[in-house]
Formats: C-alpha cells, structure tokens, sequence
C-alpha cells in the first residue's frame, strides 16, 4: 500500500542525499519526494510517497528518524489531509483541435500557459487522480512532455507545524 | 581566542580529555599536525595504515566506553578509513574520525586527493560533517562527540577543508548541544517494564539474551542482580561476551553459529527470551523463523529500529539498558525455576563445547583454554576474524566486561593488532592479548611498529594453519570439500619477523607441552610478544549450525556427547 509521509527535516546540505541514499540502501520504494522549506527557514518539510506493507512502512519511519536532521515524521496516510500535485504538459496543437484541448483544459480547471506555434502547455493542479485523469485526457492528441512535482500534504485541521494538535497542548 | 580552526580542533579535543589521536598525516593535515605539536595533553599516535587507525580508535573505545578519536588526510587517507569506519558502526563503537580536504574553493574539482568522504561514508557512519565555515566549527566538534557517545554510540566524521583549518577566527567553546531531531530515549516506558515484570513472573523457562549493548550502557552489575534474582540463565551475543561472568552457574556462554549446544538449546526451549542490548542478527537466529519457537519474546534496546526489525518482539522496550533494567529491577520477586535449571546443567553434562583429545597433537581450542587459565580470563583480548576468533569466544571464559574486543558485526580481519594497540593505551595496566590467524594477521601486521614505537609490550598469539581456514571450513561444508583460495605458500617466518622489531620476541609452539611454559613465558616478559602456534589446517569450528537450519539442529562435535 502507498503511504504519505511528511517529514520535517534540518534545511543543511545533504539532507536530501541522506534521506535518498538510505531508501535506496535499504531498498524500499520512493514513488515521489517534493521538498521545500517551510514557514521556518531552518526548516524544510518533505513529503514523500512510499510504497511498503505496514512492517516496510514502520522500519521506514524508524530509519528516517535515526538521521540526525529529521526532527518529525508523521504518516497522514490515513489522516484526513489534503494533497496536491502539480503537472505541466506540453502536448501537440494544430490551430484545428486547439479548441477541443482547450474544453478538455476547462473541464479539468486546468490553465494554458503557453502557446507555441503546434503546441500548448498547460499547467494542472490537484489530486493524484484528477492529475492522472487530465493526462490520460490529452494523450491522444500526442503528449510530447509532462513534468509532475510529486506529491505535497498537509494534515486538515488545527496542527502545529510539530505535527501534534494544538487543542491537544 | 584567536585560534585557527585547527588550532581550536585541538583545544577542543584536550578539554574533552582527549589523551590519544591514532593518525597518519598528509598534505590537508598539516594545519592539525602542526597544532598537534603545540599540545602536551595529547599523544599522537603514528600508525602504518589509516584504516589501523580507526580499528586503534576503536579498541580504545571499547575499553574506556569514551569515543576514540583519529585523524586521516584527504584522498587515499580518508579512503582508507571506510573499512575502520564501517566496523565500528556495525559495532556501534563511538569513534570521531577527523578527515582533511582539499580547501573549500577547490571542493567539486577533482583537485589532486580530493575525495567526497562525506558522501562515501554517509552510510557507515552514525553521522557525518563536511566544515564550510570555520565559525561552525566549534558547534560540530561538540556535537559530533554527543552523538558518537550517546544513544546507540557509532562513528562519526568530520570533514576539514585545508582553507578552514588554517583560517584563525574567534574561537568560544560551545556549552550546550542543540539537536531538535537529535533525542534517545532513554527511560523505558513504565507500562512495557511493568509488563516485563508480569511475563518474568509467570515464565517457567526464562532465558536472558545480552548483547553488546549491555556493555555500552555499563550495566553488567545490574544484569547480574536480574539474572540471579530470577534465576534466568544468560546466554551472551559475540558482542556481548564478558557483559556475564562466564564462571557462573547461570552462564552458558555464547549463543548462535558457533555458539554452545546448551545455549542454543536453552533458546529454542525456553518460553520467556530477553534480548537484552542485542540485534537478533543472522549469526545469532539462524533460520529467523525457526528461532526460539516456544518463547515470548522480549526486545531491549536503545535504538527503536532494532525492535521488530529482525525477530518480531511480544514486548518492545526502547530504552537505555541500565535505566530499564534498574526500573525492572525494583519491580520483580526472586523466583526459582528449578527444573529448568535442572534441565540446562543435565545439557551441560551431555553436550560440553568440546574438541576432543589435546595430548597427542596441539590443539588451538587447548591453547586458548590455557590462556584463559593462565590470565583468569581477565586479560584484555582482542581478536581478528576466522576460526581463531570462535575458539576464543568459546574457549577463554570471559569474565569481565570490556575485555573481549572483535569485530562482530562487520567481521573485519586485521582488526585485532590495531585494536589491541588501542586497548593497551587505554589500560597500560593491563595484560592484552591479540588473538590472531595468520591470514587476518598480515592484514595489518605494520601495527608491530605502531605496538614497538608505543612500547607496548603487547601479546600476539598467532594461531598459524597457513590458511584461510574459516572460510575453507565454509568449503567443506558447503562446496564438497573443493578448497579455492585459501592456501597461502608463502607466508613469512613469523617469529623472525617479530624479532626484527627492536625489543621484540617471537616464540614457537609446536607440540601440546609447549602451551603452558610459553604461554607463561610471553605472559611474563612485559615485551612486545608474537607467539607463533603451528595448528593444523583440517580444524573445525564445532558446533555449526548449518545453512538455514534452527539453533538445535546444530553439527556437533562428532562423537563429542556424553
Ligand atoms: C577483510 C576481510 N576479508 C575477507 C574476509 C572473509 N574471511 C572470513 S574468515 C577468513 C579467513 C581468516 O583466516 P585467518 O585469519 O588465517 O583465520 P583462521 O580462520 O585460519 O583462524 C576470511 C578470508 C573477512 N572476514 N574480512
């Protein structure tokens, strides 16, 4: 089963390296990581989809903490939270079908962003499944390239940034 | 203070009491090696090869329980660290490697020895530094001393760019470590030892299991208690010998591959296991799911990763061994299991460790059984990898802790010479013994002129079968007897060699009488001692459990029952 984990780690360098080498050492399975600091400079959250039954998932967990710059670790999995993924796709265009792209683009509250003279590239956001969707839509028209960020989470509700409620405190 | 950053590395190091560096220098060390001078606090300790210096560092380690530090140039220096650095955290031993690098403008280049050692060792290492600003430097020495020394102790490197080294900067020691993602735990939770102390309560065939981290978190004095108060048995990982008393009734010495039939008895028979500061590693369990089948299963240590990882565990306890076994300690009643204790002194009594005849042709098991005579097993004993390394698990009978010294987890030939140099600096006082073979030995043999610059009037008991005989042993086992690779042809004459170094004496053992007066020669003379013992090559390392079989189902000794 996929699991979202979000980590709150250090912003040094090599943190990412660490974080990557030791899945890949230990063999388990990254299907995306996203990367960014967070409201504190200092800190930079990770969200990274894991693929693993429970027993996977819990080493994972544990490993990660050993690392020295990982402060907090929780899997929102089955948390209710919110999660987005960005896509660009630059798909072919003759000024003909232009106009069918574009409602497929409208349907999914998608945004063109670039023409080019056979082309479009359009930018999505949403859900794994609404990303998904958005690309099986276009590929007929001939997908010449997609760039995906990779997952972003975050739990719903009143959490600190620590991860614990803050009714709780 | 106005100090360059080598400058205050070296400060920094005296005022954590810092006695010895095991190091080799190079052209990104001159800085440190230059401040080095300026201390008199500080012994440098010159080895031949870098890796000998982090093994050195070690052994150090080992017997102070206070990290061993060293000190590598860039390059082939900081490579040939890996092997060192991966030994010790396998055996998560606290070590502070120190690493020159080519200066900050060069990192990136390919400069002449630049090598990313931070990269290299990222996993090998509890954690690792690379000093871009030498205004840091002061918060990562400290830091890198508490996370070597505290929770599950491992090495770590600090990477020193030449540059940073050499800048002068205004130096103030740094008070208080701040690690946000950074916090063992330490007490265990109040509910799982209360727990504990139900299944104790209940358990009719208890069996306590000790590791290594028995012995790193001091608390041999409170196992004992427990073991007694109980009347639980205690079986002891390879890491963990010496953390219980061998000569006691309730020992049954070590556990797993090679262990002892009784103790790998008692594991697939008892119906309460205590892993105690162990990892249920594959030398011990054997086939994992065939491992202590009747038993619940009790795991503590101070890494939660451990818990669960291996061997499932009916009851985790995450804590620092000492803390938890004090806590557990006021909760539980004397118990007695009476048949059960009947039932390990009647496997004692059927199925001794046992070799067979000593007088007819010398024996290596009868050599270290007299060792272990002779020194009352309280000599410091630092080992290399094969053979040798399981006769002197089983055969010396460790009694104190922080006398046994091998790479366990690793299993690094050519540990035992550096480590025993290391050892000895730690405790002059004290008689250390390298129990080598003539493979591992010459792994590391340079460390002779380390052990004879040092004056230390160390003892190599080199058990010489002109092989590489643990591993022909796999060959005999396991590929019919088709022996590849393991002969050597062209070994040295070992006790020449060693009195080629000044001071030192060689010795011989050839025949079953000679064990006891050399033994008792070299143990005596305070001089830097090779004893070179001619074994034969056909030993085998009895019991062996085989490939994916249970503990019980172990090769025994043939025609060793009684
Ligand atoms: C650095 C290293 N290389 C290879 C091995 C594999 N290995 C394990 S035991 C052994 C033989 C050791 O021979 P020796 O030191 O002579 O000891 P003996 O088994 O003969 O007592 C070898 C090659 C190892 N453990 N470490």
């Amino acid at each position: 089963m996929k699991h979202t984990l979000t980590v709150l780690v250090e912003n040094k360098p090599g943190v990412l390296t660490r974080i990557a080498g030791l899945f890949a050492r230990r063999g388990y399975n990254i299907e995306s990581l996203a990367v960014g600091r967070t409201e504190n400079p200092a800190i930079s959250r990770m969200t990274i989809v894991v693929e693993g039954d429970d027993r996977v998932i819990e080493q994972v967990g544990k490993q990660l903490y050993k690392l020295i710059e990982v402060i907090k670790l929780t899997d929102i999995t089955n948390d209710e939270h919110v999660d987005r993924e960005m896509i660009l796709i630059k798909v072919n265009a003759d000024p003909a079908i232009r106009g069918e792209i574009m409602q497929i683009v409208e349907i999914f509250r998608a945004r063109i962003v670039d023409i080019g003279r056979n082309s479009l590239i359009i930018e999505a956001t949403g859900d794994e499944g609404k990303i998904n969707a958005i690309e099986s839509a276009l590929r007929p028209f001939g997908i010449k390239e997609v760039v995906r960020t990779g997952k972003i989470a975050m739990a719903r509700g009143a959490k600190s940034k620590n991860g614990r409620n803050q009714e709780a405190l | 203070m106005r100090l360059t950053g080598a400058q205050a590395l070296i400060k920094f190091l005296e005022e954590e009491n810092v006695k010895y560096i095991f190091g080799y220098p190079g052209g990104s060390v001159l800085a440190l090696y230059d401040a080095l001078l300026e201390s008199s606090k500080i012994t440098h300790v010159l080895v031949r090869q870098e890796q000998a210096a982090v093994h050195a560092a070690s052994g150090y380690a080992r017997v102070t329980g206070k990290p061993g530090v060293c000190i590598a140039t860039s390059g082939p220096g900081a490579t040939n660290l890996v092997t060192g650095l991966a030994t010790a955290y396998m055996d998560s031993i606290p070590v502070v490697a120190i690493t020159g690098q080519v200066s900050t403008d060069m990192v990136g280049t390919d400069a002449f020895q630049e090598v990313d050692i931070t990269g290299i060792t990222m996993p090998i290492t509890k954690h690792n530094y690379l000093v871009k600003n030498v205004d840091d430097l002061p918060v990562i020495i400290k830091e890198a001393f508490h996370i070597a020394s505290t929770g599950r102790p491992g090495p770590v490197l600090i990477d020193l760019p030449k540059n940073v080294a050499g800048k002068v900067f205004d130096y103030r020691p740094v008070a208080k470590v701040e690690l946000q993602g950074y916090k063992p735990t330490y007490k265990g939770h109040p509910a799982q030892i209360k727990n504990l102390a139900g299944l104790l309560a209940q358990a009719e065939r208890p069996l306590i299991c000790s590791g290594g981290g028995v012995i790193s978190s001091n608390a041999w004095e409170d196992l004992k208690e427990l073991a007694e108060k109980v009347n639980a048995p205690v079986t002891t990982t390879l890491m963990g010998l010496g953390s219980f008393p061998e000569d006691h009734p309730l020992s049954l010495g070590m556990l797993g591959l090679h262990g002892t039939p009784y103790a790998n008895y008692a594991v697939q028979n008892c119906d309460l296991l205590i892993g105690i500061g162990m990892r249920f590693d594959d030398r011990v369990t054997s086939a994992v799911n065939k491992f202590a089948p009747q038993a619940k299963v009790v795991h503590i240590d101070i890494d939660p990763a451990e818990i669960g990882k291996n061997v499932a565990a009916d009851l985790p306890i995450v804590g620092d061994v000492k803390f938890v076994l004090n806590e557990l300690l006021k909760r539980i009643n004397p118990r007695r299991n009476d048949a059960w204790l009947e039932q390990i002194r009647a496997w004692k009594k059927s199925h001794p460790l046992a070799y067979g005849d000593n007088q007819s042709s010398l024996r290596p098991q009868y050599i270290l059984q007299k060792l272990g005579e002779l020194t009352k097993g309280k000599a410091i004993v630092t080992t290399d990898v094969g053979q040798h390394q399981m006769w002197t698990a089983q055969y010396y009978n460790f009694t104190k802790p922080r006398s046994f010294i091998t790479s366990g987890g690793l299993g690094t030939m050519g540990y035992g010479l550096p480590a025993a140099v290391g050892a000895q600096l730690a405790s002059p006082d004290s008689l250390v013994v390298a129990v080598t073979g003539d493979g591992s030995f010459q792994m590391n043999m340079g460390e002779l002129g380390t052990a004879t610059e040092q004056k230390l009037p160390l003892k190599i008991l080199l058990l010489n079968n002109s092989h590489l005989c643990l591993v022909k042993q796999l060959q005999y086992f396991n590929s019919g007897k088709r022996y590849s690779g393991v002969c050597f042809t062209g070994n040295p004459d070992f006790v020449k060699l060693a009195t080629s170094y000044p001071g030192a004496v060689g010795l011989r053992i050839e025949k079953p009488e000679d064990v006891e007066p050399v033994l008792i020669e070299a143990l005596s003379n305070g001089k830097l001692t090779l004893i070179d013992c001619c074994i034969s090559d056909e030993e085998l390392v009895y019991p062996v459990v085989p490939n994916n079989g249970a503990l019980d189902e172990m090769i025994y000794y043939p025609g060793g029952e009684k």
